[in-house]
């Protein structure tokens, strides 16, 4: 019997979501007296920093990794061979395109976006953009998870190294195959679901020439960057860092709010973060009632002062 | 060109969150529900951009019972040439997907656009287990889809980017933030919605998982204010209190 991680890999290691995944997985396997398993489809260095988490055996399927109708195939492969019970993966881009594939495969029910370990048979997991939660069970013998990045966090075992293993599995051609990719700029390459620290702002900046004050902030903390919905729409900030209820739903150990009123939409894609920082002029804005602390003043005022004030701290 | 659309409709993203009969069922009292944002915005409308580029028929499907038509036919006053609707109240992804896949099987599909997940319940499961079902490749949170020759070329969200990613012959995509723009019905599209045909067919599709308990979330303590002039003791509250820095 086992719990087998579906992990993603970069340059040769598990991905930061992938290794919180791997740490959902190994916490089950322990729960559960089961073995810790993982499977990896793609370039892989070592144990990928698998066994670390507490990772007992890695399954290597030499594929690409960029199709996942081929990487569900291997996951398949994987959780047939090693009698799993659940098979976790993380709730990005990879887990998107191989979990609900590789539930398919194997029958199993797929709950996605978990944020906590299964308690009295039900896995919690967020809904209606954060302003809920639910408890779920499955009816299968098998069940596929994926974990939210940032819920469950990285646990390491100290354990030794894993074992790899080759993974005989032939999942043809990739129909899915990669022509380029392009790293995004600020947050020096932090996804910003996984982001530990988010710094973030709306239309009281006035204008995207004003957004180095926000970078300088991000930067001295060590944080991603990130904007409201109508910052995004009018162009200042590319979409992708628009966080909300209709662009992306995140949960960082800090999240920093300048100039953001803080509309319902918008609090519902951040308030899983674990602290609220709100900065605005307006100290009758809604940000304020979902703020743990919060500054009313002036963001051209404040930020200069308060990225000096956390550069002290170095 | 032969354009599938899975659209889905999601309470209204203002409305109050309530559930009912012991926390087991979501409370549609005085809720509003629109057409998810994802498969409205993005995966609808790239679908009739495509459409008036390539030639072609852009077919919209809806899985739910007779309540939901009003949501189809906003998505034929939006542009979609013809809708089918199958007769179920699905309770999970693996229920719908299926569903879609029994509808969609054979049918000739070049293209099948789903937003990347629904603003209720946040699964992103749907469009990857239809592209199982069907055996067709899947692209995930996509911000960019175009046609190249006889490949569709697509932009995607991925780790620390954005990867460009070249499929050839029938896709899944999931539509995120960026693959197009908002359109608004004009009154042309709502009066030609009202006689595009709507087929309506069933489903014996079951669902593998189920609800146990929805819950709140815990109130919020009062926010700590800190004076402007003062952000070195946020910084030593964020260290010594919050301990998150």
């Amino acid at each position: 019997m086992a719990i087998l991680a579906a992990i993603p890999v970069k340059e040769g290691r598990a991905t930061k979501a992938g290794l919180e995944a791997a740490s959902y997985a190994a916490s089950l396997a322990a729960a559960s007296g089961a073995e810790a398993v993982a499977v990896v489809s793609g370039d892989l260095s070592g144990d990928g920093g698998l066994g670390a988490v507490g990772i007992a055996r890695v399954l290597h399927h030499a594929g690409t990794g960029v199709d996942g109708g081929a990487v569900a195939r291997a996951v398949e492969a994987a959780a047939r061979a090693a009698a799993a019970t659940a098979v976790v993966a993380p709730h990005d881009d990879f887990g998107r395109a191989v979990a609900p594939r590789a539930a398919v495969r194997l029958g199993a029910g797929c709950i996605t976006g978990v944020t906590a370990l299964p308690d009295g048979g039900a896995v919690r997991r967020g809904v209606f953009s954060g302003k809920a939660s639910a408890a779920v069970t499955a009816s299968t013998p098998v069940v596929v998870y994926t974990v939210s990045p940032n819920a469950f966090g990285v646990r390491q075992t100290g354990g030794g190294a894993a074992a790899v293993e080759p993974l005989a599995c032939d999942t043809g051609a990739d129909r899915v195959r990669v022509r380029g990719f392009k790293a995004a700029g600020a947050g020096g390459g932090v996804p910003l679901p996984e982001a530990e620290r988010v710094v973030s702002a709306g239309r009281g900046l006035k204008g995207p020439e004003h957004w180095g004050i926000v970078e300088d902030l991000a930067r001295a903390l060590g944080a991603a960057t990130a904007c409201s919905r109508p910052v995004s729409d009018i162009g200042w900030r590319p979409h992708h860092e628009h966080v909300g209820q209709t662009g992306i739903a995140i949960r960082p150990t800090l999240y920093i709010a300048v100039g953001i009123s803080g509309a319902i939409q918008h609090l519902a894609g951040v308030n899983q973060s674990k602290v609220i920082v709100a900065i605005n002029t307006d100290p009758e804005a809604p940000f304020f009632k979902a703020a743990d602390y919060g500054i009313v003043g002036d963001a051209f005022d404040v930020l200069p002062k308060l990225t000096e004030a956390v550069k002290a701290l170095h | 060109m032969n354009i599938l659309v899975c659209i889905s409709q999601a309470p209204d993203t203002t409305s109050r969150i309530a559930f009912k009969d012991g926390d087991t069922r979501f409370d549609e009292a005085g809720v509003t529900f629109i057409v998810n944002p994802y498969d409205e915005w993005y995966a609808l409308v790239r679908g009739l951009e495509l459409k008036e580029q390539l030639g072609g028929t852009v077919t919209c499907l809806m899985v739910g019972t007779a309540a939901v038509e009003p949501s189809i036919r906003k998505a034929l006053a939006i542009g979609a040439d013809e809708a089918v609707r199958i007769d179920l109240d699905p309770t999970d992804a693996i229920q719908t997907a299926t569903a879609i896949a029994d509808s969609a099987r054979g049918k000739g599909y070049d293209l099948v656009l789903c937003g990347k997940e629904t603003i209720d319940h946040n699964g992103g499961a749907v469009p990857g287990m239809l592209a199982e079902l069907l055996d067709l490749p899947y692209v995930p949170l996509a911000t960019k889809l175009d046609r190249a020759g006889d490949a569709w070329v697509i932009d995607r969200d991925a780790a620390g980017g954005t990867e460009t990613v070249e499929v050839t012959g029938a896709v899944v995509v999931g539509a995120a933030k960026g693959l197009a723009e908002q359109r608004i019905p004009n009154m042309r599209g709502i009066m030609a919605a009202r006689t595009k045909t709507l087929a309506v067919e069933t489903s014996s599709a079951a669902p593998a998982t189920a609800v146990r308990a929805f819950a709140l979330p815990p109130a919020k303590g009062a926010v700590k204010l800190v004076p402007a002039d003062r952000p070195e003791e946020l910084v030593r509250l964020l260290r010594e209190e919050a301990k998150v820095i």
